[in-house]
């Protein structure tokens, strides 16, 4: 059985108070509801207090550079296909320094998950605009405003991701519940989640979010269609949904390698004589 | 008299220039002489002028030479460019009806209705190469039997084939009945089979024999024909090639499936390298084990795309901030290319470090013929893994101090033990970690891993006069050129050898320097302009050459070259 004492980690060096905190224990939930035990979980995480997260739960863990932690998930991913594999970013480290490799992970829709702690601004390097900073947000390095924010759930609905989820880290049951959903999809998943940082980020504080943040009821919502997704992706402001914004069964990369379909690349033995066959091709 | 034979087939891009040559490399090869073929191209899918040479000879080759035989020319610039290169007893072959105003000069011209011949006989204008190969197989007297092989195994059996064979003989034909005869007559040879292949393709195998199962690339000029060969042969070899969206992403792949347990690569060339940087030091700190290839081009920045240097040298040794292990080496011939390959995995993995193999674009997209490698020499050293029937996964820690600076290496998710890695700095288990004693300890256990792969430098290729006057230091994909050029100087009387280097780094300073000590004069022969392995030999060791014997142009060396350049240096 897999319980709570499985995921302690290492004692976290967030601030009191910090976001960070309901996303962890919403990870924890959910890999404990779906009963993986930590040895089953690869967690690769970028830079930034986001990045961090690994070390505060329990896993295999690969801390990789600011803005790459998908190439590495990518790979592991392919090396071992066995591994439930999660990316952990903050919004500089996925839209910023990696958005390249988002783009594409979301469009080749490989089988992994993406969490990204978007909080709107950095906080290791103590207080810059992020790429989903609110147009107009003061900081040092944008002393006249921040320029308009980029949009990750709808980047990612036209990029080709599979599964587009937006939570929030104060409300952790919920996000419990769409990181299980991002973790059984097959194919790309982003869960972007909404998380106060209280040392840096005045504007964007629980109770600005307690007041616009609402859940996407299931009845009535069609996430299946993706122009219905987009126009949701698009609603910032006043209300802000939470919830899977868009989900669709999609071609997945790794169901596409054909020498996957023999099991985990790393399980495969060596065999150099093998290609004594190919020799011949030369001749 | 011994054979030593140069064609050269000249035209524009998309005119089949690549194709003609390889046909004609291949038709020598399975005759059982030796190959060595280049290409030259531009940076254009059409129009400009490429050429592609075919060296033929008895014995062994590793570089081209100026000297032309056989010219065959699909254009009128191929004739205005290489007619200068022409030896006395040379043949040009040309379409006359196309090609007007060929002035006849040192080298008799053939002239061949090669289009009209083409369409008549297949019914097909593009056969022309073909045509154009006959005559230049009736040139220098060999029969076709072996080219209709050729053809067949080329295009499959069918009507493309026989269309191909139709206008080889047309060709032949044609030349024949014209015959100048000054090359007598070529018999294939009887003797073992050899393989003819590019240094990219030499690099492929090494990598799939290596058990290599996972790269990631971006297409580079002149590293792509390494991930098509890689992707093809995924299916069968039970491998996946991603093309990923960048560089940076390809090495970061990279080191992701390695970490997960998998052999796994990544090939480029010198900005496509600038991109990757990071992810060497990433594969450093982590010590995850990766195959790097370089195939250098002229720098910096875009320089020439489909040219040739050696001058990435000092940037791969240093590339990346901070101080950790690696590994570099740079294939001196295409056969080395197979082998090294191997050893860069070998090393990888027991050393847990980055190996960046150097080559370049001679080397990649030469062709030359070689012994099939024997795979039942190829070792796989994975290097210390830890095993969980004898040791508690619960207490694995991935970053172990040990005495040899080596730790044992498990696989996440293949047992219990958790596998824990970080960029930043880390404790034993891998944990980030800012403590100043562990800080020490773990870069202090990094670098002790450099001294038993220094034991392992040393292979170094020494060649020439005993007790020779003056050494000539080389290294990477130079070996077979400077090689040839000891043996000109030699036959002129000189007292020269030669000094070559296919393991850069660790630097092996002892046995470089015995090699070289008691030469009177040493110069460093060179594809760059600053002379890279000299900086690294007097950096290492404190020792100045004589001279350097630079080349920077985006060509290759020649043999003819180097021995030149020495007889100026040594008056």
């Amino acid at each position: 059985m897999v319980t709570k004492s499985d995921y302690v980690g290492l004692e976290p060096a967030w601030c009191p108070g910090c976001g960070n905190f309901g996303i962890l224990k919403a990870l924890n939930s959910a890999l404990i509801e779906l009963k993986i035990e930590p040895h089953e979980v690869l967690l690769v995480s970028g830079i930034g207090q986001a990045g961090k997260l690994p070390h505060y739960t329990r896993g295999n863990v690969f801390n990789s550079l600011h803005g790459r932690p998908v190439p590495p998930a990518i790979g592991a991913k392919i090396a071992n296909s066995e591994l439930v594999v999660i990316a952990v970013s903050g919004d500089g480290d996925a839209y910023g320094e990696g958005g390249n490799h988002f783009l594409h992970a979301a469009r080749r829709n490989h089988d992994i998950t993406y969490l990204v702690h978007n909080n709107q601004v950095y906080g290791l390097t103590k207080g810059q605009a992020s790429p989903t900073s609110d147009a107009g947000f003061v900081t040092k390095t944008t002393p006249d405003g921040a320029a308009n924010p980029l949009n990750p759930i709808a980047l990612a609905i036209v990029s080709g991701a599979s599964f587009v989820a937006r939570g929030y880290a104060g409300d952790t049951d919920h996000l419990a519940s769409l990181i299980k959903k991002g973790i059984a999809h097959r194919g790309f998943s982003l869960i972007d989640i909404l998380q106060p940082c209280v040392s840096f980020n005045h504007k964007n504080t629980y109770a600005w979010y307690k007041e616009r943040v609402y859940e996407l009821e299931d009845e009535r919502y069609d996430r299946t269609d993706r122009r219905t997704a987009l126009e949701k992706a698009l609603e910032w402001g006043d209300k802000i949904p939470i919830g899977v914004i868009y989900k669709a069964d999609l071609p997945v990369y790794e169901d596409q390698l054909p020498a996957l379909s023999r099991g985990p690349l790393v399980r495969q033995r060596i065999v150099p004589r093998r290609g004594d066959r190919l020799l011949a091709e030369f001749m | 008299m011994p054979v030593d034979l140069n064609f050269v087939v000249g035209g524009e891009a998309g005119q089949g220039v690549q194709s003609v040559g390889l046909l004609l490399a291949k038709v020598f090869a399975r005759s059982g002489y030796h190959v060595f073929a280049d290409q030259d191209y531009e940076s254009r899918v059409r129009g400009g002028h490429n050429f592609f040479r075919v060296r033929v000879s008895k014995d062994k080759l590793g570089a081209i030479t100026e000297d032309v035989d056989i010219l065959i020319a699909l254009d009128s610039d191929s004739i205005r460019l290489h007619k200068a290169e022409m030896t006395s007893r040379g043949i040009i072959i040309f379409d006359g009806e196309k090609v007007k105003g060929v002035s006849r000069k040192k080298a008799s011209l053939l002239s061949i209705p090669l289009e009209k011949m083409a369409e008549e006989m297949t019914g097909d204008r593009l056969m022309l190469n073909t045509v154009a190969l006959g005559a230049a197989l009736c040139a220098v007297g060999h029969d076709l039997a072996i080219l209709n092989g050729v053809l067949t195994n080329h295009f499959g059996n069918g009507k493309v084939s026989n269309r191909n064979i139709v206008a080889a003989k047309a060709g032949y034909d044609y030349a024949q009945s014209r015959r100048k005869g000054t090359f007598g007559k070529i018999e294939p040879l009887s003797g073992a089979k050899r393989m003819l292949l590019t240094g990219n393709e030499a690099i492929s195998l090494g990598a799939i024999a290596a058990g290599c199962k996972f790269m990631a690339a971006y297409p580079m000029t002149p590293a792509s024909s390494i991930m098509e060969y890689m992707a093809a042969k995924s299916r069968e070899f039970g491998l996946v090639m991603v093309h990923a969206e960048d560089e940076i992403a390809a090495i970061n792949m990279a080191v992701g499936a390695a970490y997960a347990g998998v052999r796994a690569m990544t090939a480029t060339s010198g900005s496509g390298l600038c991109l990757m940087v990071e992810g060497i030091g990433l594969s450093g700190i982590t010590e995850t084990p990766i195959v790097i290839i370089d195939a250098q081009r002229p720098g910096p920045a875009v320089g020439l795309p489909t040219r040739t240097e050696q001058g990435d040298l000092q940037f791969v040794l240093h590339a990346h901030h901070g101080d950790f292990p690696r590994a570099v080496l740079a294939p001196a011939s295409i056969e080395d290319a197979f082998w090294l390959t191997v050893k860069a995995f070998n090393w990888a993995e027991r050393y847990q470090l980055p190996v960046i193999l150097l080559t370049d674009q001679h080397l990649a997209s030469s062709y030359a013929t070689i012994d099939p490698p024997d795979l039942s020499q190829v070792t796989i050293d994975r290097g210390m893994l830890f095993s969980e029937k004898q040791d508690n996964p619960s207490e694995y820690m991935r970053h172990r101090l040990t005495r040899s600076g080596i730790s044992p290496r498990a696989f996440p998710g293949l047992g219990k033990a958790l596998v824990v890695t970080d960029c930043d700095e880390h404790d034993e288990e891998g944990h980030l970690t800012e403590d100043p004693g562990q800080r020490t300890a773990q870069v202090q256990k990094r670098l002790r891993k450099i001294s038993p792969l220094s034991r392992q430098t040393s292979t170094l290729e020494k060649y020439g006069s005993r007790g020779a006057e003056t050494t000539l230091i080389g290294w990477g994909s130079t070996y077979g050129a400077i090689h040839e050029a000891v043996d000109i100087l030699r036959k002129g009387g000189a007292s020269v050898d030669m000094l070559h280097l296919n393991e850069l780094w660790p630097f092996p300073k002892k046995a470089v320097i015995d090699a070289i000590r008691k030469a009177r004069y040493s110069y460093a022969v060179e594809s760059n302009a600053t002379g890279q392995v000299a900086q690294l030999l007097k950096a290492e060791t404190g020792y100045d050459v004589s001279g350097r014997i630079l080349k920077f142009d985006g060509r290759p060396f020649t043999p003819a070259y180097i021995a030149e350049a020495v007889r100026k240096e040594t008056g």
